[in-house]
């Protein structure tokens, strides 16, 4: 199987991660490796197995509807690189 | 719609969940709160913490599918829905994907003609909501405020079975009626709480294949649903009509222009990589479980519609209207028990008077300055022979400005029905005397001048004389 390096762009953006093309280049050697590796578990017959959506054979826990939790905004806010008015602040996004 | 076109429109509708805490942690969603105070580790999704699931927005996502026939599914599981936006801190949002909880309802609407259709409800998913952000108020920054992160949201996605912006409105405005009967949601669309967006595609009327579709975000208002799905449909028509092409895209609905906008897009924004999300077991809901709570469901707006149309003898139209709204059909019944008028004449005076009345000053009915002990009163007044129905209008109109109730309104204003056949007779004698032309008409067979008669009197009298009486005693002296 292999990878085009446009796929490795588009991982890249997708995962926010900044890729150089020289390491684009090298990825597009290594991941089919690796996919390929993962790949072998297609040989695994699983007709009629139920897809597992969790490792532990367990259920959900559920809690009762009702507020614990107290207001720790300037706890919250004292480790955010920026924030005014009560509000965290980013570089401007627009829609 | 020019009648070579057929519009196929698709809704996802998103309903915050009246709970208490988040979906996922113990904060509290109330609305209005100071930016970020109630937003705990969990909604900022700081390392290490795990959210656990809130039992009842999982009750309140299987009330949802119970009432519009959905099979609810025993077994669901959470996923992750990969993006990257500022008010979103995980990076993903927790919602469902393979195994929503709720699948395969359906919903019965008024189509285009007047009739009925079904809408199919492809599935409910239970899942979070983002936070807000805030491009306003600074100049090179964006604001983020996370208190609406994490709070519960039930996203209802129809099949793509209705033809027309009306009937797109007609699913709403039921979906809208059924989660407040339910009690699930407030339905406050200005507060964000009950929002759409649309699908929207045209085809050549009598083609099985769907036209490539467009999709319109955050309409918050049944009238902004029906304007934008128009506009988009009559631009889509002209783009086919011009030999072009319709553009897969994103779309915003502008209200000030009335028209839809290709959004900027995020780019490769579609691909979300949705894997289930390990922090979270697969939901259990044993059947007994949904056996009680089916049990516990209220009356529904279409089991009330029937019943108001048995019960009380309304008219399918009357029943639909009052059964709508969980108020409107609290307040009629309310008025009904507390007064001996006939029910459809108590039926008309809330979709009439009262309905007229709350919109002309934006009102809701809860809110209506006429009580249902007060219109009641006023009811009673006509039915007992009091007042006059056309008294009545005056009356309430008194009552709407609070000058007190009905009793004491004909008290002090000396509206009550005259009723005296003398006085009566009085008047009739009185006009008959004035008016000796039409009375030579009237003799010489010009039967129209009797209503002119009757208006006469009932002018002298005020609009206070009975118009029964008045009728039989000018029918006695003409004759």
């Amino acid at each position: 199987m292999s990878i085009s390096l446009e796929e490795i762009q588009k991982i890249s953006l997708l995962a926010r991660l900044h890729v150089s093309a020289e390491e684009a280049g090298q990825y597009a050697v290594d991941l089919p490796g690796i996919l390929a590796w993962v790949q072998q578990m297609n040989k695994v017959d699983t007709q009629g197995i139920e897809p597992m959506a969790h490792p532990m054979d367990a259920s959900q826990r559920l809690r009762e509807d009702t507020v614990t939790e107290t207001d720790q905004r300037s706890r919250f806010q004292s480790v955010a690189p920026s924030t005014e008015k009560g509000l965290y602040l980013v570089p401007k996004v627009i829609e | 719609m020019t009648a070579k076109w057929e519009a196929v429109i698709g809704l996802e509708i998103h309903v915050q969940l009246a709970t208490r805490s988040k979906i996922f942690s113990a904060a509290s969603t109330a609305f209005g709160a100071e930016p970020n105070t109630q937003a705990c580790a969990v909604d900022l999704g700081l390392p290490g913490v795990l959210p656990v699931l809130n039992s009842e927005a999982v009750r309140m996502a299987a009330m949802f599918g119970l009432a519009v026939n959905a099979k609810i599914a025993k077994r669901s599981v959470f996923a992750r829905k990969n993006y990257f936006y500022p008010d979103l801190p995980k990076g993903y949002q927790i919602s469902q994907y393979e195994l929503p909880i709720v699948e395969h309802g359906q919903l019965e609407v008024v189509s285009d003609g007047g009739g009925r259709k079904i809408v199919g409800i492809t599935r409910a998913h239970l899942e979070e909501d983002a936070g807000k952000s805030l491009h306003e108020e600074f100049s090179d920054q964006t604001g983020i405020d996370l208190n609406r992160a994490g709070t519960p949201l039930i996203e209802i996605v129809s099949e793509p079975d209705m033809r027309s912006a009306k009937e797109a409105v007609s699913y709403m405005k039921k979906i809208h009626s059924i989660v407040r009967h339910l009690e699930i949601s407030d339905g406050n669309m200005q507060e964000g709480s009950f929002r759409c967006d649309a699908n929207v595609s045209v085809r050549p009327a009598g083609q099985e294949a769907l036209g490539t579709r467009t999709e319109i975000k955050n309409l918050n208002s049944f009238r902004f649903v029906e304007r934008a799905i128009e506009f988009e449909i009559k631009r889509q028509i002209r783009v086919l009509e011009d030999g072009r092409e319709v553009v897969q895209e994103t779309r915003l609905y502008d209200a000030g222009e009335d028209e839809t906008r290709p959004m900027r897009s995020k780019e490769e924004a579609d691909d979300y990589r949705y894997f289930p999300d390990p922090d979270l077991l697969p939901v259990v809901i044993r059947s007994e479980v949904i056996e009680d709570i089916k049990r516990q469901l209220p009356e529904l707006p279409a089991e009330k519609a029937s019943r108001f149309r048995l019960e009380y003898g309304l008219n399918e139209q009357d029943a639909e209207i009052l059964a709508m709204n969980k108020e409107v059909a609290e307040y009629f019944e309310q008025t009904v028990r507390k007064t001996s008028a006939d029910t459809r004449r108590v039926a008309n005076w809330v979709t009439g008077e009262l309905n007229a009345a709350l919109s002309v000053d934006n009102l809701d009915i809860t809110s209506s300055p006429v009580t249902s002990d007060m219109l009641a009163g006023l009811l009673t007044r006509i039915e007992d022979g009091t007042i006059s129905g056309k008294i009545a209008k005056e009356i309430f109109r008194s009552m709407w400005a609070g000058e007190g109730e009905a009793d004491s309104i004909i008290e002090s204003k000396g509206l009550r029905q005259i009723t005296d056949t003398l006085e009566i007779e009085l008047l009739v004698d009185q006009v008959l005397l004035d008016n000796p032309v039409q009375v030579g008409q009237f003799k010489s067979g010009k039967d129209k001048v009797f209503g002119f008669f009757v208006g006469q009197v009932m002018k002298l009298s005020k609009g206070k004389a009975n118009p029964q009486q008045v009728n039989s005693l000018l029918r006695k002296k003409l004759q």
